[in-house]
């Protein structure tokens, strides 16, 4: 790779597939320059934690970072933070930073990711309101929260489960607002919804599902939210965790194709040569979703930024992981693999009504699709491996928690 | 500092000097050890940070909770000598201890 000493490479997005594209790059030998360009003020950091063990304040900032100051220096990589790209000039193969600075680039990173969806409702904005998307985020929701406040949660997805577990965990009161009929639903089947439901209400969470919030209340800070039942939650906080939104505006003004994220093929390149996108911000075509997806998940961040870096050095190799998942609330870790869209089948191993260890198993047409793990980790591996071999199981066995996943791979 | 001593699958060793206090998979991730990927950041999601433990460190190390052992039978090619390193601590007497790094880590 003597010939990529000259070259320079730069990364727009410093987050989590930011960092890992520049660390394969020089796992891989890659000798240039590489510019990693960030908006926030700290080095790289696993956004994981910010919900669970940094919201509760069992894990350190530091504890979060993913290349620290030194180690970004030891490995010549340049870290520009604070600063947003403006622009990006294909043409001349520049970017356009906002301190006015330029830089030439021989290949380029996106790893833009994502930001929280703001809620749209009257009293947004007021004093106590917040997203969670980052760490000073989460510092800020921390500096307005005691064991004395009030909590409304608005959004029973990932984020909120999380934030409601870490705020109970605190000693606060908390609601948690979902409008569709029951939590996770776009990421999980009912009964392992209700699972988590039940577990949320046990801890002593208002859970409020099958209703919309029509607005915050309060003049300057928050006083409570009204939802569209008519009853008013009074709350002190109210974080928002409503989804995300890829961020691919500055990809979509240079011209590149952008469709529900950064349009890239299976080895990350985006439809400029040049060019390549990871991450929460690009949609890619993903044989376990059976058609193009944009995948929210650190698994993904990772591993698609290692293809994307492959495809930098001219080392394409298409991305095939089975995507994964996880979660901790309370004591309960759930593990998930695979994508369970489109399942005709579901199979329990274990009884979440009943217990705190259970798997439920997607099945399509016979075959395991996905599976989600309560505190059964072993069924989370050996089903990711399943997975990805398009194994059909035998419906009764996988039913028969005496049964090890690992009997249905192929010997 | 104490030194870790990563063994790659191809025989070559690689050194490293690590923070007490510190897990072993954020030194490794860190200072760019190949083959420790440690992709949930440490919390014992997703065994790639798998690695192999020389005696005699490994039998000084705290036992393995019951979710590590569970990931462990799971993770490629268990032997008596697995661990994940996000769960083990470097301490100052864990110095010169060797961790083998699997071919694969899914």
């Amino acid at each position: 790779m003597s010939e990529s000493s000259d070259q320079h490479y730069v990364i727009v997005g410093a987050g989590q597939a930011g960092a890992e594209v520049a660390s394969e790059l020089r796992k891989r030998g890659f000798e240039g320059q590489i510019s990693l360009i960030g908006d926030e003020s700290v080095a790289p950091y696993r956004r994981p934690p910010l919900s669970k063990a940094y919201f509760s304040g069992d894990a350190e900032a530091d504890s979060l970072l993913v290349l620290k100051p030194p180690q970004l220096e030891k490995n010549g990589i340049d870290l520009l933070s604070g600063v947003t790209v403006d622009a990006i000039d294909r043409a001349t193969h520049t970017v356009t930073l906002s301190d006015g600075r330029s830089l030439q680039y021989d290949k380029l990173a996106l790893t833009t990711g994502g930001r929280a969806r703001p809620l749209p409702c009257p009293g947004n904005d007021l004093d106590g309101v917040f997203l969670l998307r980052s760490l000073a985020d989460v510092d800020a929701i921390r500096a307005h929260c005691n064991a004395e406040t009030r909590m409304a949660i608005v959004g029973g997805g990932f984020i909120g489960l999380e934030v409601a577990a870490s705020a109970r965990k605190a000693g606060m009161a908390v609601t948690v607002v979902e409008t569709l009929d029951r939590v996770l639903a776009r990421v999980t089947a009912p009964v392992v919804s209700a699972f988590f439901e039940r577990i949320h209400r046990e801890a002593g969470v208002d859970l409020r599902t099958g209703v919309r919030v029509e607005a915050i209340e309060g003049t300057t800070k928050v006083e409570g939210v009204r939802l569209g039942d008519g009853s008013v939650i009074p709350a002190d906080v109210v974080v928002v965790g409503i989804g995300l939104i890829p961020n691919v505006e500055l990809a979509e003004a240079a011209g590149l194709e952008v469709d529900n994220g950064i349009v890239v093929d299976a080895c990350a390149q985006t439809s400029d040569p040049d060019i390549v996108a990871a991450g929460d911000c690009a949609n890619h075509p993903n044989r376990f979703a059976g058609e193009r997806i944009r995948l929210e998940s650190v698994q993904n961040a990772m591993e698609q930024a290692r293809v994307a870096a492959g495809t930098m050095l001219g080392a394409e190799s298409p991305y095939d992981a089975v995507p994964w998942f996880w979660s901790d609330q309370y004591d309960c870790k759930l593990q998930m693999a695979g994508l369970s869209g489109g399942y005709d089948d579901i199979v329990l191993r274990g009884d979440p009504a009943a217990e705190k260890r259970f798997s439920a198993f997607y099945l399509r047409d016979g075959q395991l699709i996905a599976a989600d793990s309560v505190g059964r980790p072993q069924d989370f591996m050996f089903a990711k491996k399943l997975v990805t071999l398009n194994i059909a199981p035998d419906r009764a066995k996988l039913a028969d928690p005496e049964v090890p996943l690992k009997a249905f791979l192929p010997a | 500092m104490p030194r870790l001593h990563f063994v790659h699958p191809d025989g070559s060793a690689q050194a490293v000097e690590a923070e007490p206090g510190e897990s072993v998979m954020a030194v490794a991730t860190q200072q760019q050890v190949a083959g420790i990927v440690g992709e949930c950041g440490g919390c014992c999601s997703c065994a790639t940070c798998h690695v192999y433990v020389d005696s005699p460190w490994f039998e000084a190390l705290a036992a393995p909770d019951e979710m590590e052992v569970m990931m462990l039978e799971a993770a490629v090619e268990p032997t008596a000598h697995s661990r994940l390193c996000c769960q083990i601590t470097v301490a100052d007497d864990l110095d010169g201890m060797v961790l083998r790094i699997p071919a694969g880590q899914l």
